[in-house]
């Protein structure tokens, strides 16, 4: 088979990384290639180079034995490379035609563009009306929208960031038919992930990459999940079995009736959620992201007196007009999606961000003063206790890598002894070691009766230590199901709304 | 992507430039500056001898650049509250006045007055005449999110026009011979100099006062911590559970006390009366010495010194080189202009290509 794409030692720097380090591997015509790897591995620095958006300090790429210099999108496009990224960019506001229109390099009327993305849509199936407003789009039809726009251009090789992070099992079963279905017609798919099930799936090829560097490219016939995993990270990671024969009786936390009528077009509207918590239990919030979880963890915060009907209890009372200042009181703690700017300050020391969270405790406070000498023991044990990697608690909170600094945050609020801990997104974008971690810290939290939520989109991790998981699907939460013995494709369902 | 010009956040930018960078900018304004003088045909090294030496030769001159230097450093004292928390009250001017006219009407209320409770009773309703004009940006800001920036400059000129009716109209001096001018406040109501002949007043003590306290304030208390988050990330303060708009109203109500104390100062000091022109932009040129200073409370002293000292320059250079004394602004233009710049370099790398 013919190589359609070589990376010849790409290197590329950033200050204090090495993004790429002498990347060297070959591409296949008509394959489908995964590039794997964790977070920081280099492998979006990669396709943009490829895709003329980085700028490597050195290396060739050939293309179809060429030397190719690719230095703009546009000159990638010429060459028939096209990217979908993993942040989309559509225009809310205007129509799926227009939007398709205006990724179009050659001049073309709107009624021919029209012709050919239905010709498109058709033949591989992508379910799109032309006419209605990207704002009206679910997660996976906007994708479609820029799978479509990319197909336009009668690309040669196409490039997917991490395609399926946004997407439901069921709507990745039909992305992964569609690919297929474009490979066979003649192009060649480049597909990111860190998902090692999907790559084994999906892919024909895959190249591992580790710190920027490529581990080794293998065929993915005779791999494994486990294989696989271990060639990423170089070590293996073991689970976080959640035991869950457990009867859980004492209730602690209950979301009755919770709606809110908000006329904002852009955010999504919470429709009549219940949830029920118990003394011990971790409950999961799963569903792709967009369907009301930002909404719901405001609430839950109450950082901005967002208005809902409905009651939150708490312990017997009615937390639905304390603040969030009140709430951490009661012994309520958070971890918000958002690191860095909104559960910690990067510009300030990791005793400070301690501070951040624990000022409504009187154990830091003299008065109107504050007692730093509290304030930096603590910050100590936290950093002993959850092994984040610092030198000191004098260090920048920006300093430190994801997974560190989500330890340390997790720690600060694990070590001032919640009763209910409510998480969003507690693993996203950080080391496989550190999620490891966390995910047993938050079990074995668990286990000495404090009761937890978690937000996710990633199944995965629900399904590793919850106890329960409902859907969040625009807006509604599904009933609860036990983790034991689970029917994934009933889950899959929920995922995509099939739930009453 | 191709430009000729690109920026790019520098990852790790250093402190100890941040703190250096007042004096690289003070540096390039004398460098520049002295540009000017050599267009003007004058001797650089003479002008700016006369510009920044001779003032501070004697001892009238070293007074008059504390009296210059007591508002510009309470007012960027209380300014710093503000841009700590990332709040642009542009109005220190027009709280300045509002603070003149209250501690001053309370003097002219009093006129024959000889007690000695007039002059703290002045400097109380000084502090809250500049309170009250701060709380109308920022009710407005709370309420309805106006920008703080316009509604507070705007303010500054309502508050010059009051101040114009009071002195052309209800307070004009009987015996002032018409002029736009109120009468004397009585000696109980003037504050005392530090030394006999020289004007230099306590207001310096309130200055240092008032620079201490802010130094424990942003160190050590709750108060100064919650500034801090919220100017560096209103979504960290919220998390922290801090009420973004009790501090928006504290911080403009501090900063606006300080600079109604700094106008009731201005005319219970050096003044002794009310009349239109009170001050000589000080409520402006302070946002210079607040940014100059770092927001730091001792910085600011230092800054608020040498920005003193350009006033006096100037008003010597129009006496001595006969060039206009707007050159005093200029340098004050250039000092920001070029603070901006370091701090800007400073924090981003520029790559051309």
């Amino acid at each position: 088979m013919q190589s359609i794409v070589e990376f010849r030692n790409i290197y590329k720097s950033y200050p204090g990384v090495i993004a790429n380090d002498n990347v060297s591997f070959k591409i296949n015509e008509q394959s489908i290639h995964a590039i794997l790897g964790e977070n920081g591995a280099g492998k979006s620095t990669l396709v943009k180079i490829l895709y003329g958006h980085v700028k490597p300090d050195s290396g060739e790429i050939l293309i179809n034995s060429d030397l190719a210099i690719i230095n703009s999108p546009s000159t990638a496009k010429n060459l028939g490379i096209n990217m979908v990224f993993q942040h989309f960019s559509l225009f809310e506001s205007l129509t799926v035609a227009e939007n398709l229109i205006l990724g179009m390099n050659e001049n073309i009327s709107l009624s021919k563009l029209k012709n050919n993305s239905k010709t498109i849509c058709d033949k591989y199936g992508f379910n799109l009306n032309l006419n209605s407003p990207i704002s009206s789009l679910s997660v996976g039809q906007r994708q479609s929208v820029e799978i479509v726009r990319s197909l336009l251009n009668n690309p040669k090789i196409l490039i997917m960031d991490e395609p399926t992070s946004v997407l439901t099992p069921d709507e990745i079963s039909k992305l992964f038919k569609i690919i297929k279905k474009l490979v066979k017609d003649g192009l060649t798919v480049i597909f990111i992930s860190h998902k090692l099930e999907e790559i084994i799936n999906l892919s024909d090829y895959v190249t591992i990459m580790r710190n920027g560097k490529v581990v080794s490219t293998i065929s993915t016939k005779n791999e494994d999940p486990e294989t696989l995993g271990y060639k990423m990270l170089g070590y293996k990671v073991s689970k976080a079995k959640q035991v869950s024969d457990i009867n859980f009786s004492q209730e602690i936390f209950n979301i009755k009736n919770l709606s809110t009528q908000s006329k904002d077009p852009f955010t999504i509207n919470l429709n009549k959620i219940d949830l029920n918590l118990k003394k011990g239990q971790i409950f999961g919030i799963a569903g792709v992201a967009g369907n009301g979880q930002k909404e719901l963890m405001e609430i839950l915060l109450n950082e901005n007196d967002y208005e809902f009907s409905g009651d939150i209890i708490f312990k017997d009372l009615n937390i639905n007009n304390l603040s969030t200042f009140q709430r951490k009181s009661l012994s309520i703690s958070y971890v918000t999606e958002e690191r860095l700017g909104h559960s910690a300050v990067p510009e300030m020391s990791l005793s400070e961000n301690i501070f951040l969270s624990m000022n409504h405790k009187s154990e830091f406070k003299k008065g109107d003063f504050i007692n730093f000498e509290k304030i930096n023991s603590y910050a100590s044990d936290v950093i002993n206790n959850f092994n984040v990697d610092t030198p000191s608690y004098n260090v920048k909170a920006g300093k430190l890598s994801g997974g560190n600094l989500q330890k340390f945050i997790i720690g600060r609020e694990i070590m001032s002894n919640p009763e209910l801990l409510i998480l969003s997104q507690p693993t996203w974008g950080i080391d496989a070691g550190s999620e490891a971690f966390i995910k047993k810290t938050i079990v074995e939290l668990s286990q000495k009766g404090v009761s937890i939520i978690i937000i996710s989109h990633d199944l995965d991790e629900l399904l590793e230590v919850c106890h329960e998981i409902s859907v969040l699907y625009e807006g509604s939460l599904s009933n609860p199901l036990k983790v034991d013995n689970i029917n994934i494709t009933k889950l899959g369902k929920y995922m995509g709304g099939l739930f009453d | 992507m191709v430009y000729l010009i690109r920026v790019q956040l520098r990852e790790d930018y250093s402190n100890f430039i941040f703190y250096l960078s007042p004096l690289v900018a003070v540096a390039l304004t004398l460098f520049f500056g002295s540009f000017i003088f050599l267009i003007l045909d004058l001797s650089p090294i003479e002008s700016f001898k006369i510009f920044f030496i001779s003032p501070i030769s004697n001892s009238y001159g070293i007074s008059e650049l504390f009296v210059k230097a007591t508002p510009l450093a309470i007012i960027a004292l209380g300014l710093s509250y503000c841009f700590k928390n990332n709040i642009y009250n542009i109005g220190a001017e027009g709280q300045l006045t509002m603070g003149a006219i209250f501690g001053g009407g309370i003097g002219l209320l009093f006129n024959d007055s000889t007690s000695v409770f007039l002059l703290p009773l002045m400097i109380l309703f000084g502090a809250i005449g500049g309170a009250f004009w701060a709380t109308i940006p920022a009710i407005l800001k709370t309420k309805f999110n106006t920008n703080e920036i316009l509604t507070s400059l705007m303010l500054t000129y309502v508050a010059l026009f009051i101040l114009d009716y009071f002195v052309v109209g209800p307070w004009k001096d009987p015996e002032g011979y018409g002029l736009p001018k109120s009468m004397p406040f009585p000696e109980a109501g003037r504050l005392p100099v530090l030394f006999d002949g020289l004007r230099v007043h306590i207001g310096v003590y309130f200055a240092l006062i008032i620079c201490f306290i802010t130094y424990i304030v942003y160190n050590k208390t709750l108060f100064g911590f919650k500034l801090k988050v919220s100017g560096l990330s209103s979504k960290a303060s919220q998390y922290a559970g801090f009420k973004y708009k009790n501090l928006i109203f504290y911080t403009f109500v501090i900063s606006g006390a300080c600079a109604g104390l700094a106008g009731l100062f201005e005319v219970s000091g050096p003044i002794g009366l009310l009349y239109r022109d009170i001050s000589p932009n000080y409520g402006f040129t302070a946002i210079i010495v607040a940014f100059l200073g770092r927001l730091n409370p001792i910085g600011i002293i230092l800054s608020s010194l040498l920005i003193a000292l350009t006033y006096l320059g100037a008003e010597d250079a129009q006496l001595f080189l006969k060039i206009p004394s707007a050159v005093g602004f200029v340098f004050q233009g250039l000092v920001l202009f070029f603070l901006l710049g370091t701090d800007f370099l400073n924090k981003y790398r520029v790559l051309i290509k």
